[in-house]
């Protein structure tokens, strides 16, 4: 169990206006993690997972209760300020990918330093020293278009991992991947969260990833179910 | 990071090429439209500065009143000692007497009878003296189609159309018939010298030409005219001057109750020019801001911003910790390079195709035919100074705009929902 909470979250509502009324998507999250956790958000479809780890990474904002991540209350920031806590802590990984399809894979992650404003020494080694870690040294030129989904979700990987975040949140990280593929990302998912101590937090309802997460936190109808440590299964 | 973007920019066709290529296009016309437009505002007040009104002009009260009946009934008389004075008054202008005339032009047969008879109308200018400077201002010796200028007295030229109905050839004898001054009828031979064509059709279906000697003579005028013109010596338009100097001419000697006094007119104030002035600068305003429109709605639908492309990007620039304010500013950045790019080009292209249009021209004499306002005939282009810049203010508004109104679509949407529609 670690001991320093980064994420709290108290009595969270979350309802979105839906024609006059209001679905309410997320009912009284109470929920903290610790850092250095690999936790997943698991549930059926429509049970809230993406709305709450929009939440978590600032993207959204509670509409009752409190979301304190890393000392800051998500509710009460600027859009400057989320912004910022995003950009210096938080790292993202989409079902997608999203990828910038106009840059290189060594721009594409390349660009949350020049956002950081690191130099150039800096972001080169930061970059080479992540693309290392997913194993892609070799297509720093490639563009996008031109790598494998696996390849492309280890850019994905490798771009929210440069900056060393605090938290890294993955929404269906594997969903667009076959089995292969699947493994090879959380395996470098799980070594950097154990080298890094990086918080990973996933949503997801594949059972792969579930083999790999310490921690499953199920959400169903809006509403945790079940949180549960899990013994480490090793690899899968 | 700003050579990061740029970077993405240019590669990016549909965000640098599409949209520069968008703007080129309507500054281009915008640029073309400008010259064109000044070019035929310009034709047609330097045709009609030249051929009817002078930069000013002056008659009597009476003849000013019923200008288009040419009443020379009401002509001034003592010519010669008017143009001293206005010599003396105005040394920066240049004056000459004109005298416009209406009546037959009549081709008798071999018999003496009539044989093709038209009506027309007569220009008198000072063609025959050394040195006149009507020959050039009249443009003379270009518009000879057929035959020579006059030599000598009695020799005229005809609109080489009207030579034509006639079926007359230089050389050949015909007869003016018309009424002098006083009203009585007059008739006078005159030889055809050669036929002109000016190139502006008020002038070029039922014209004669002849000098102002011989049209004194015919018309019972001596040391009268109708009216004298005055040109500022650099031959270029100056309102606010033509304004200040027939004010103060018309304040000393123009007298409402006295149909001869004189009086004096510029040239915006005749002929209905003013509205074509005054309409020229709207119009160039109105072509900017249908451009600024149009152009804006094509960017904002097009490359530039729109589209859900874009926001997947945005998403994930916003993800990764960029701010709105941020991605806004560098996409109004990229728009103004995209539109100093777009405008730079579009005005090159815009400036070519004014400058072969400044050359060429293009004839609308056929659909002119019946205009009785001087209109040059064939329009040809000007490249006004303003033209290398007019086109930046729809190439830079349009991108601007185009890239707020889609910009405004971030802002209204929730950050959490751009990835909604990233996903999809
Ligand atoms: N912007 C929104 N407006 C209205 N309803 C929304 C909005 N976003 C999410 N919802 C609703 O909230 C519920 C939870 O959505 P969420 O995307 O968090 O589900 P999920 O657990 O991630 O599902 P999945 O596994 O399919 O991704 C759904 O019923 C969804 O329709
Ligand atoms: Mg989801």
């Amino acid at each position: 169990m670690e001991n320093s909470k980064i994420i709290s979250i108290e009595g969270l509502i979350k309802w979105f206006p839906i024609g006059g009324g209001k679905f309410t998507a997320l009912n009284d999250i109470n929920l903290t993690f610790g850092k250095g956790e690999f936790a997943g958000l698991v549930g059926p479809s429509g049970s809230g997972k993406t709305t709450l780890l929009n939440i978590i990474g600032s993207l959204d904002a509670p509409s009752e209760g409190k979301a304190t991540v890393l000392g800051q209350s998500i509710g009460e920031l600027s859009h400057k300020k989320a912004a910022k806590l995003r950009n210096e802590h938080l790292g993202f990984i989409f079902q997608t990918y999203n990828l910038l399809p106009v840059y290189s894979v060594y721009e594409n992650v390349e660009f949350p330093l020049l956002l950081l404003g690191k130099n150039a020494e800096e972001r080169k080694k930061a970059v080479m020293d992540a693309l290392e870690w997913v194993g892609l040294t070799d297509k720093i030129k490639s563009r996008p278009a031109q790598l494998s989904g696996g390849e492309c979700q280890r850019v994905a990987v490798a771009r929210a991992m440069v900056k060393k975040p605090v938290i890294v949140l993955a929404d269906e990280p594997t969903a667009n991947l076959d089995a292969e593929n699947s493994h090879n990302i959380l395996q470098t998912m799980e070594k950097l969260n154990s080298e890094l101590k990086t918080t990973f937090i996933f949503a997801t309802h594949d059972e792969k990833v579930k083999k790999y997460l310490h921690r499953k936190v199920s959400l169903f109808d809006g509403k945790v179910s079940q949180d549960e440590l899990v013994e480490k299964v090793g690899n899968g | 990071m700003i050579k990061f973007l740029l970077k993405g920019v240019f590669r990016d066709h549909h965000r640098s090429l599409f949209p520069a290529i968008t703007v080129s296009i309507g500054v281009a016309l915008t640029v073309f439209m400008t010259c064109y437009f000044s070019g035929f505002i310009g034709d047609m007040i330097d045709f009609n500065a030249r051929f009817l009104t002078g930069h000013v002009r002056i008659m009597t009260r009476g003849y000013a009143d019923n200008i288009d009946q040419m009443p020379n009934d009401y002509a001034m008389i003592g010519v010669d000692e008017i143009l001293d004075n206005l010599h003396n008054r105005y040394p920066e202008m240049i004056f000459i007497n004109r005298i416009k005339f209406g009546g037959l032009l009549d081709v008798a047969d071999e018999n003496g009878e009539t044989k093709i008879q038209g009506p027309t109308i007569g220009i008198a200018a000072d063609i025959l003296s050394e040195n006149s400077t009507e020959l050039d201002r009249l443009n003379i010796l270009k518009a000879l189609i057929r035959g020579e200028l006059p030599q000598n007295p009695g020799e005229i030229l005809v609109s080489d159309d009207f030579a034509k109905k006639l079926e007359i050839v230089p050389g050949q004898e015909v007869t003016f018939l018309g009424s002098t001054m006083y009203g009585s009828m007059t008739m006078q031979n005159f030889t055809l010298s050669g036929t002109v064509k000016f190139g502006t059709p008020a002038m070029d279906r039922a014209a004669i030409i002849m000098d102002i000697t011989d049209a004194q003579y015919a018309l019972n005028m001596e040391n009268a005219t109708g009216e004298i013109l005055g040109y500022f010596s650099d031959n270029i338009y100056n309102n606010p001057k033509a304004e200040q100097i027939s004010g103060e001419f018309n304040a000393e000697f123009s007298d409402p109750d006295d149909e001869f006094s004189l009086t004096m007119s510029d040239l915006k104030h005749q002929s209905g020019l003013s509205d074509y002035v005054d309409y020229a600068d709207h119009f160039i305003g109105i072509i900017i801001f249908v451009f600024i429109g149009a152009m804006s709605l094509v960017l904002w639908n097009s490359g530039l911003l729109g589209g859900l492309r874009r926001y997947g990007e945005i998403g994930v620039r916003l993800a990764i910790g960029e701010y709105k304010g941020h991605i806004y500013r560098s996409m109004i950045i990229e728009s103004i390079g995209i539109g100093v790019i777009g405008s730079v080009f579009g005005t090159i292209i815009g400036l070519l195709f004014s400058y072969w249009m400044a050359v060429k021209g293009i004839d609308i004499g056929s659909m002119m035919k019946t205009s009785s306002i001087m209109f040059p005939s064939v329009i040809k282009a000007t490249i006004v100074s303003h033209a290398y810049y007019i086109g930046f203010i729809p190439g830079l508004l349009a991108t601007v705009i185009g890239t707020m109104l889609a910009g405004i679509g971030i802002y209204k949407r929730q950050t959490a929902s751009l990835f909604k529609e990233l996903e999809t």
